[in-house]
């Protein structure tokens, strides 16, 4: 019977069915099984990885403070603008879109996001620093519509130098490079912002904070849904600098007066204290604050005039007349000569079968170590430098901080030269010929000091001998208040003889209130008459002898010569010290116009009197 | 109609577990769509009201005879070939797909509603004869699902269309079709494969069944769903996140996981427990049901009640496939769970008819 047939048929198919779909289920849920019991691990750790996020708080870098307080470098809040690849979908497009959003050209983000590309994906590829708020509030609109959701907006703290002053002496920011990170100072990880000049590099490790971090939920498209945990980050330390803000701003005001290039280190010739400090050119540190761009950076690095170097530690010069005073040291220590050793000056003199010229064609006629300094004449100190030998000028010269490092704290500090028969054989395979001493009594040939030696120089004949270290921290805050940094020891103490040294110092007095060349220097109370006894010397140093300038003839080149002011006051107990240094300044006594001011503000400052407005220098250009 | 002796020999286990997948699937809606950081979405209260409808029509598939329908189910047929022309003309377009009717409570699909009416169609038509079917009958029977098939292809919405496939063989293979036939078929479905690949399937849908391979080949792009179901159902682990704890759902790593996904959400906040309740619930459902085909007292019972069955078997299955990520992903819902409201209703009112030909089958 069909009927019992097809009966029989649907019952057999039907269990053919049922024993397949029990099949099927089973696979089913040992497949459920495998992945969720057996692989459940792994998938967890994705999921996690899926919705939670790790972001950096960054941690504001440490306030610098001057030596009263007044703010020299702060932060101010920044916004950067990075994609976050995790969740991007099609890179292309969230490159165009936020090239047209921020207004920005689309091929320069496509370099930066090409440059990063070989990256972690959940690493932000900051594609502009520091935004504008229209930019910033452009990309957050965009962001709310979905429309951009793998673009961030962070807020970054970020360096500010109120007042561009002190660019060398504060150096500049900037991410931390591979070498660096390798190098693993203070576990420094990728995308860190360092010191990487001035104080910011070497007080990096305290001015650094410690960066925070926040866990949150995000959704799928990165939305931030709640924070899970949230560490803060730790400010860094505030350093107090030795620098005194207005003396600062009266060296920098003294230089774009002028307009020369060129170096100042002003000095409490007691401590050591550096009270002011610049290098020109200078440069702007905000440039690298939030990032440099590649065309100021490749400006900065091509021009000739060299920006970026800091003529103070590491620009070698020769000293000129200013070294006159390491051989009367010299010569007077030694006992070869008294104060009152007298020469006469016929304009030139005989030495070794060569003629030595003074710069006063007539001569000076006789005259005595104090006036021979207020004269800066030349055959006085040929004399008295032939008399000492070079030996004992080496050794004094040594004594006052020339030719050495003096042990700033700054970074790439380097040594000036002050030549020595030793140091002549050893790298030169060379005797010592006596005649070189007599170019050396006054500060030529080889002899090439720093800016900043200049200022210890200025300094140890102020304090009677101690060579201090030039030092610019005073003080660090931790957040549990300031604690003083003791001044480092000096790096020599060897005491001159106070009668002779008086000798020098008197000389050095009548450079500056008598016949001298360092007149422009004087202050004046408001009485009209002088105050506070500035003691000084100008030295003025040929970049090219006089036989090459006419070789050279017509050239571009700046032949000018170097200018020097080295200076102290007051003279019988001395509170200041330092050096201003005019690259092609022309002469000696257009450094002590920047002097002068420096003096002027300081004193006025310590007096209680209003201090002076910015000045109008006018350099005297005629050599 | 309904007597009342018939009342008792209602299948109560099978209702109650049908009740119990919906009632999951209403807290699964809840707990993906509860965003507490959007308004409150009511699209659970949509669903309950889709059940209340679909219990409806359950009763009312109760009420009649099931003979009573496939009599009737040339005239079904018809109406459902005219719903899907006017859903091809005047139809709704959503997401690129013009797939719905606007009616003021919510809209209608019909090709939903399409599984059912071919079951019906095609339970009368191989009910009618006896012994195997010849090559006629299966070709007239392939044509009568070929026909609604290809208006739904054109929605376009390939995976629907799809589910009527399986309706047609179920029926055909019960009515006796040669085991070798069901090899042919199987043998030139493989040979048509690489035509279709060819000429007929659309670039996204290469695209889904190529990353379905190779998921990691397109990680951001179509993998990415796959990528994402794996880890949903992965992270669940043995019992679970929790309700409404789930990340993946609630934070919409997982698209659309109220509707095609929401498999894996139950996986990812009920954990492997979870799951296997849900399996072993549709297990009991699909046993229960066939059970229902083996005891029914004629042919015609027994093909509608697989013709029915088929197309919820295969959609289960394939849909729990693919909440693993181990299927290609496919725009096809799990019934009774997953959100949406003609989906409900024609589930609903396909069981009735299960439940029609279990209950009547001592009647003459």
């Amino acid at each position: 019977m069909a009927s019992v047939e097809d009966r029989r048929r649907i019952t057999i198919r039907l269990t053919i069915l049922q024993y397949l779909i029990t099949v099927v289920f089973s696979v089913l849920a040992v497949s459920f099984w495998v992945l969720q019991v057996v692989q459940h691990a792994k998938f967890e750790e994705m999921a996690e990885n899926n919705h939670q996020r790790t972001l950096a708080l960054r941690a504001p870098r440490g306030l610098v403070l001057d030596r009263d307080g007044k703010v020299l470098v702060e932060n101010r809040q920044s916004y950067s603008i990075s994609i976050v690849r995790e969740h991007t979908k099609d890179l292309n497009r969230t490159i165009r879109l936020l090239a047209a959003v921020l207004g920005i050209d689309e091929a320069g983000v496509r370099t930066i996001v090409d440059r990063h590309r070989r990256e972690p994906s959940y690493r932000p590829i900051t594609i502009v620093q520091d935004a504008t708020l229209a930019q910033v509030s452009a990309v957050r609109a965009r962001r709310l519509d979905f429309e951009l959701p793998d673009v961030v907006v962070e807020q970054v703290p970020t360096r500010r130098y109120p007042e561009t002053i002190g660019a060398h002496l504060f150096g500049y920011v900037g991410e931390v490079n591979d070498a660096q990170v390798a190098g693993g100072e203070g576990g420094l990880k990728s995308g860190d912002i360092v010191g990487q000049s001035g104080i910011e590099k070497v007080y990096n490790a305290m001015l650094m904070g410690q960066d925070g971090a926040k866990r949150v939920v995000v959704n799928s498209v990165g939305r931030e849904i709640r924070t899970l945990e949230e560490e803060q980050p730790t400010e860094g330390k505030r350093l107090q600098l030795t620098v005194d803000i207005d003396v600062q701003k009266a060296i920098e005001d003294g230089f774009d007066s002028l307009g020369f290039n060129g170096a100042a280190v002003v000095l409490d010739p007691n401590n050591g204290d550096v009270l002011g400090f610049t290098s020109r050119p200078a440069y702007d540190p905000n440039a690298f604050a939030a990032g440099i761009d590649r065309v100021t950076w490749a400006s900065l690095t091509s021009d000739e005039d060299r920006p970026l170097n800091d003529r103070a530690i590491q620009g070698r010069y020769s000293p000129g007349s200013t070294f006159k005073m390491a051989v009367a040291t010299a010569a007077l220590q030694e006992g070869v000569i008294t104060p009152d050793f007298k020469v006469h000056c016929v304009g030139s003199a005989t030495f070794y079968g060569r003629p030595f010229k003074c710069w006063k064609k007539g001569g000076h006629g006789t005259m005595d170590l104090r006036h021979a300094i207020e004269q800066s004449c030349n055959v006085y100190f040929y004399t008295i430098g032939n008399m000492t030998g070079i030996d004992k000028i080496h050794k004094w010269a040594t004594l006052l901080g020339l030719g050495e490092k003096s042990g700033i704290d700054l970074p790439n500090e380097v040594q000036g030269l002050v030549p020595s028969p030793e140091w002549k054989q050893q790298y030169r395979k060379e005797k010592w010929y006596a005649g070189e001493t007599v170019s050396v009594s006054i500060g030529q040939g080889s002899v090439s000091v720093t800016p900043v030696s200049m200022a210890v120089y200025a300094a140890t004949l102020a304090n009677g001998g101690t060579r201090v270290t030039p030092h610019l921290l005073k003080a660090v805050d931790d957040g549990s208040g300031w604690k003083p940094v003791p001044p480092p020891a000096p790096r020599s103490r060897e005491p001159i003889d106070p009668v002779k040294l008086q000798a020098i110092r008197d000389g050095l007095w009548m450079v500056v209130n008598q016949a001298g060349t360092g007149h422009n220097a004087l202050i004046k109370g408001p009485d009209g008459k002088p105050i506070h006894d500035v003691s000084g010397k100008t030295g003025t140093a040929q970049v090219i002898s006089n036989q090459g300038k006419e070789r050279a003839g017509k050239t571009d080149k700046d032949l000018r010569d170097n200018g020097w002011f080295v200076f102290f006051a007051p003279r019988d107990n001395p509170q200041i010290a330092g050096v201003v240094f005019l690259e092609h300044g022309v002469h000696g006594s257009n450094a002590a116009l920047v002097a002068h001011h420096v003096l002027d503000t300081f004193f006025a400052k310590k007096d209680g009197r209003p201090l002076p407005p910015r000045p109008e220098l006018k350099a005297n250009l005629v050599p | 109609m309904f007597e009342r002796r018939l009342y008792y020999h209602i299948d109560w286990a099978l209702l109650l577990a049908i009740l119990a997948l919906c009632g999951l699937g209403v807290a699964m809606i809840y707990s993906t769509t509860s965003d507490p950081t959007r308004a409150v979405s009511r699209m659970y209260i949509t669903q309950l009201y889709a059940i209340c409808l679909g219990l409806v029509a359950m009763v009312v598939m109760l009420t009649f005879d099931y003979r009573t329908f496939t009599d009737k189910s040339h005239l079904i047929y018809i109406g459902l070939l005219a719903l899907l022309l006017y859903v091809m003309f005047f139809g709704m377009v959503q997401m690129g797909a013009r797939r719905w009717i606007p009616l003021k409570v919510f809209n209608l699909q019909p090709s939903e509603f399409a599984k059912v009416g071919v079951a019906l169609v095609l339970a009368k038509f191989f009910g009618e004869n006896r012994g195997s079917p010849s090559w006629t009958d299966l070709a007239i029977g392939g044509a009568l699902t070929m026909l609604p098939f290809f208006l739904i292809v054109k929605e376009p919405d390939l995976g629907t269309a799809v589910t009527l496939l399986p309706v047609f063989l179920a029926i055909a293979y019960l009515a006796g079709m040669k085991m070798r036939i069901l090899g042919i078929l199987a043998l030139c479905g493989i040979l048509a494969a690489p035509i279709a690949w060819r000429f007929a399937l659309k670039d996204y849908q290469k695209s889904r069944i190529s990353t379905f391979l190779d998921p990691s080949q397109d990680a951001k792009g179509a993998g990415y769903q796959q990528i994402q179901a794996r880890i949903t159902v992965g992270s669940g682990g043995t019992s679970g996140k929790g309700f409404t704890k789930g990340t993946q759902g609630q934070l919409r790593f997982l698209p659309v996981a109220h509707n095609d996904f929401i498999f894996s959400v139950l996986a990812e906040e009920q954990g492997f427990a979870g799951v296997l309740v849900a399996l072993g619930l549709y297990l009991f459902v699909i046993l229960r049901a066939l059970e229902a085909a083996r005891l029914a007292k004629d042919r015609l019972g027994s093909y509608l009640v697989l013709g029915v069955l088929a197309s919820f078997t295969f959609q289960v299955i394939y849909n729990i496939t693919m909440s693993a990520g181990l299927a290609p992903v496919k725009g096809l819902t799990l019934p009774l769970m997953s959100y949406g409201g003609s989906s409900m209703i024609a589930t609903l009112a396909g069981f009735g008819l299960i439940l029609n030909v279990r209950m009547r089958r001592f009647t003459n």
